[in-house]
């Protein structure tokens, strides 16, 4: 298949040799679980157990609350044991709100919903079930996966892509995945090629994956209900960013501020295809997920099926602990993953990878003036002039940045991976970003603010008016009845002065 | 310099640095100033030295004046690197005082009082070559023929001391104009070219540097190796070279294709003076050029153009440095106006539109 260029990108040492020879491979329970109730973009869950409560495996803990949010579901069967809040696995370590299971040990599966057949059923019943499932983006993203299938009531779309590219150095997650689940997740992008109502699907790999391609490759061809394509990209960060994979294959770039299925694309990862299937054909829930665990500071590195809700330190624990103080633990890939602010943080949906990177692996911390060599400027997949944004911003100059281009920023982290000045670019972009949503937040509540007082303002004058208008409308009325009486009163009077002659006069005009 | 820790991302890094990056380009300077050392003998060294130091000096004394730490900046290699740079560019011979004056009004006014690395506006080499130019015109157009370190009639050791420490005044004998300002001076003497150049140009000895001028730009050929490996090692990119030669071939060529009595031919204004080397080292610092491939075009044209309108028609026969100066008062213009397109926008910075209603909006 022909390819395309993108723009920019760099060439991280992959590092992904050290787990990627290593299985997929269980880890016993922890002694406890906590499983927060936002693991996806959108709406927190809302908790449907109380404590005390028994669950089972699979069981519904919390259900999506409006349009964009997951439905969350127990690793495994036992008790709940507290309903509160708990430390996010999130670089700020704010506590958010978590479910905590003690698990019984028997992990007994609860009633799950039956198989469906992918292929019998309409597209709607697929979305269903993945929402039902609890299924989100797993390369990172999160966002609900059940959303995205229910597009083609939005776009015309014709293409499904399936983002296998993994980008990001040391994360072998997806490359197990689809070597030892092949089948699985092929047949989670025919599901998904079917739910979405497409014919066509690329499978896009990087070249540093060529096993994965080869069964891919090899297995595709037993399948033959749609068009899937098994495709390699070059390995190139940030080949996995959707709307540059989609760029690479097709050559169509998104346009700004729009979604891939604007162009009729839709883009889901490889693991989530993965859970897709399990949710359509064995009515199985996210409830784990393959994790990688590596970094030179890790004792064992590998990749694991670890539960939702697992605290980072057990999963450290398994893999005998760390050789030496790690100069960062992460979650997810050294490109855009996060700091993990406690091991006590569970492992969430999103969790490709942990990451105990030594002194050696991580950029120095001192950084120095920019001396505008613009390898930053070749590096941004975007487009974009970052050390120029970063100056600006640094000006306090915000407006500035987004006059060009904050906004259309991914936060890939190129420039500041090339940048000699190891200028912390992204911390300022995403500075930036924050200083801008606080300032349209305080300044629309200013307008809400303004615009609620000038309703109060209307409506107190309203009813000012209507008071002083009900007042006179009774003066008036008083008046007016006080006249009537009058009238009446001199009527009366004049009537019982002359009754004939007002009756003769009547029947003269009426004749007339 | 901060060393805050930070949170974001990315927490993985290329490894490039500043001194790592201008260690490269004192590597690909090495060829260049071996050869001017071997060509012009012991006062290049000394001057070179002196010039040197005197930049080290300025630094330090620049960075304790403004309160900046200085191990980190001293080391970093852009003050060795603007002394080295000023160093090639001075007429062999001179004294030591021409190349310490000229550090000093490099590193301290040229790139300290501007707000020091990265924040200077115009090349600091090329700022103290200019200043130096006019204000010592004599000495900085003291050029001289090879005298080969170890050959019979070069200077030795001490004799070399003296004529960069001591001020001998002998070197007058020795010295020679530059071809660019033998054309200049016969030309205005109303000779034809074509005479002047059958007399003293040797495209071979050119070339190679095998004629009269500065220390470490004599050799296109060097320059041209070094560039080259600027060029590999992706320290440059080739839009400035390019787009400067190609303005100064397409320039020169036209006017000598109209009147080769007047008008030097492309190759002569490519092999001498500074050119290939300012192509290379001093248009593509990073500091004082434009940020974008585009606006490297651009400004990598404006140099070639400006070197051809100075050498063609103004008073002064090599026009490298005001040009590049020139050219970098309009950096910051072009960096206003010259951006990336960015991605999902048209250059105006729109989002893209597709026309084709089977790509569009369905519901």
């Amino acid at each position: 298949m022909k390819l395309f260029k993108i723009k920019g990108g760099v060439h991280p040492k992959g590092r992904k040799e050290l787990a990627a020879e290593k299985p997929i491979a269980p880890i016993p329970l922890p002694s406890l679980l906590r499983i927060p109730l936002q693991q996806h973009i959108g709406a927190p869950a809302t908790a449907i157990v109380e404590k005390g409560d028994l669950v089972k495996k699979g069981q519904l803990l919390a259900v999506s609350r409006g349009a964009v949010s997951a439905a969350i579901h127990a690793p495994t069967s036992g008790k709940i044991i507290a309903i509160g809040r708990f430390i996010a696995p999130h670089a700020s370590g704010l506590p958010a709100p978590t479910i905590t299971l003690r698990p019984d040990g028997k992990d007994e599966w609860a009633d799950i919903p039956p198989p469906l057949d992918p292929f019998a059923c309409e597209p709607e019943e697929i979305a269903t079930r993945v929402a039902a499932s609890g299924i989100v983006g797993m390369g990172g993203a999160t966002f609900p996966s059940a959303v995205k299938l229910n597009l083609r009531n939005r776009n015309a779309l014709h293409t499904l892509v399936i983002n296998a590219a993994e980008c990001e150095p040391y994360l072998t997650c997806d490359d197990r995945l689809m070597q030892e689940r092949t089948a699985e997740v092929l047949d989670g992008v025919a599901i998904i090629c079917h739910a979405l109502g497409v014919s066509k699907a690329i499978v896009a790999i990087e070249k540093n994956k060529p096993q994965a391609y080869e069964a891919l490759k090899t297995d595709v061809k037993t399948q033959s209900r749609f068009d899937i394509q098994i495709v390699q990209v070059p390995t190139r960060y940030p080949m996995g960013s959707e709307k540059h994979l989609v760029q690479a294959l097709t050559g169509k770039e998104t346009p700004a501020r729009a979604l891939t299925a604007d162009i009729g694309i839709v883009v889901h990862n490889v693991a989530t295809a993965h859970a897709i299937q399990q949710a359509v054909r064995h009515g199985r829930p996210l409830i784990s997920r393959v994790v990688t665990v590596s970094g030179e500071m890790m004792s064992q590195r590998g990749n694991f099926e670890v539960p939702i809700g697992t605290p980072i330190s057990h999963l450290i624990e398994q893999c005998g602990g760390f050789i030496g103080e790690p100069d960062r633990l992460l979650l997810g890939g050294p490109m855009m993953g996060q700091p993990v602010s406690s091991q006590r943080a569970p492992i969430v949906k999103g969790v490709n990878g942990v990451l105990a990177l030594g002194k050696k692996e991580t950029p120095a911390r001192q950084s120095m003036p920019c001396i505008r060599c613009t390898s930053c400027v070749s590096a941004c997949p975007c487009g974009l002039v970052p050390y120029e944004m970063a100056a600006r911003i640094r000006a306090d100059d915000l407006e500035g940045a987004v006059e060009i281009g904050l906004l259309d920023c991914i936060a890939c982290g190129s420039c500041a991976f090339v940048c000699p000045a190891t200028i912390p670019l992204v911390q300022y972009f995403n500075f930036a970003k924050g200083s801008l949503t606080a300032k349209q937040r305080v300044a629309h509540k200013q307008e809400e603010t303004k615009r609620l007082i000038q309703i109060r303002d209307a409506r107190m004058e309203k009813i000012k008016r209507e008071k002083q208008e009900a007042m006179a409308r009774m003066k008036a009325e008083r008046e007016a009845k006080k006249r009537q009486k009058e009238l009446e009163e001199a009527a009366k009077a004049a009537q019982e002065d002359g009754q004939s002659e007002d009756c003769s006069e009547e029947q003269a005009r009426a004749k007339a | 310099m901060s060393s805050i820790d930070i949170p974001s991302g990315p927490y993985s890094h290329s490894g490039a640095s500043i001194p790592r990056t201008m260690g490269l380009v004192l590597v690909a300077l090495l060829p260049s100033t071996i050869f001017g050392f071997v060509v012009f003998g012991w006062p290049a060294i000394f001057l070179f030295l002196t010039t040197v130091l005197t930049a080290m000096a300025a630094e330090a004394l620049s960075l304790k004046m403004s309160g900046k730490p200085i191990a980190p900046f001293l080391f970093d290699g852009s003050g060795i690197l603007t002394g080295w740079l000023l160093a090639m560019t001075l007429p062999p011979w001179s004294p030591w005082w021409i190349g310490a004056v000229g550090s000093v009004v490099a590193i301290m006014l040229a790139k300290h009082a501007f707000g020091g690395l990265g924040q200077n506006v115009f090349n600091p080499a090329m700022v103290a070559r200019t200043v130096l130019l006019i204000s010592f015109p004599i000495q900085m157009t003291q050029f001289l023929g090879p005298q080969p370190i170890f050959g019979a009639d070069a200077p030795g050791l001490l004799q070399g001391l003296g004529i960069t420490f001591g001020g001998h005044p002998e070197i007058d004998a020795l010295t020679s104009a530059s071809l660019l300002g033998s054309i200049k001076t016969q030309l205005g003497q109303g000779e034809v070219l074509q005479q002047i150049l059958s007399r003293e140009f040797d495209l071979k000895s050119m070339a190679i540097g095998l004629a009269p001028g500065s220390m470490g730009e004599t050799s296109a050929l060097l320059a041209l190796v070094g560039g080259l490996f600027l060029l590999v090692t992706r320290v440059i990119s080739w839009h400035i070279p390019v787009a400067m030669a190609g303005a100064m071939i397409v320039l020169s060529g036209l006017f000598h294709a109209m009147d080769p009595g007047q008008y030097a031919s492309p190759l002569v204004h490519l092999v001498s003076g500074t050119f290939v080397f300012a192509a290379f080292f001093i248009a593509t610092d990073y500091v004082t050029a434009p940020g974008t491939p585009v606006g490297k075009l651009i400004f990598g044209a404006g140099v070639g153009t400006l070197t051809f309108v100075i050498r063609s028609w103004a008073a002064y026969p090599e026009g490298v440095a005001f040009a590049i100066l020139l050219m970098n008062s309009t950096v910051p213009l072009i960096d206003t106006y010259i951006k990336p397109r960015i991605y999902g926008r048209t250059r105006k910075g729109d989002p893209i539109q597709y026309k084709d209603a089977e790509q569009g909006d369905a519901g």
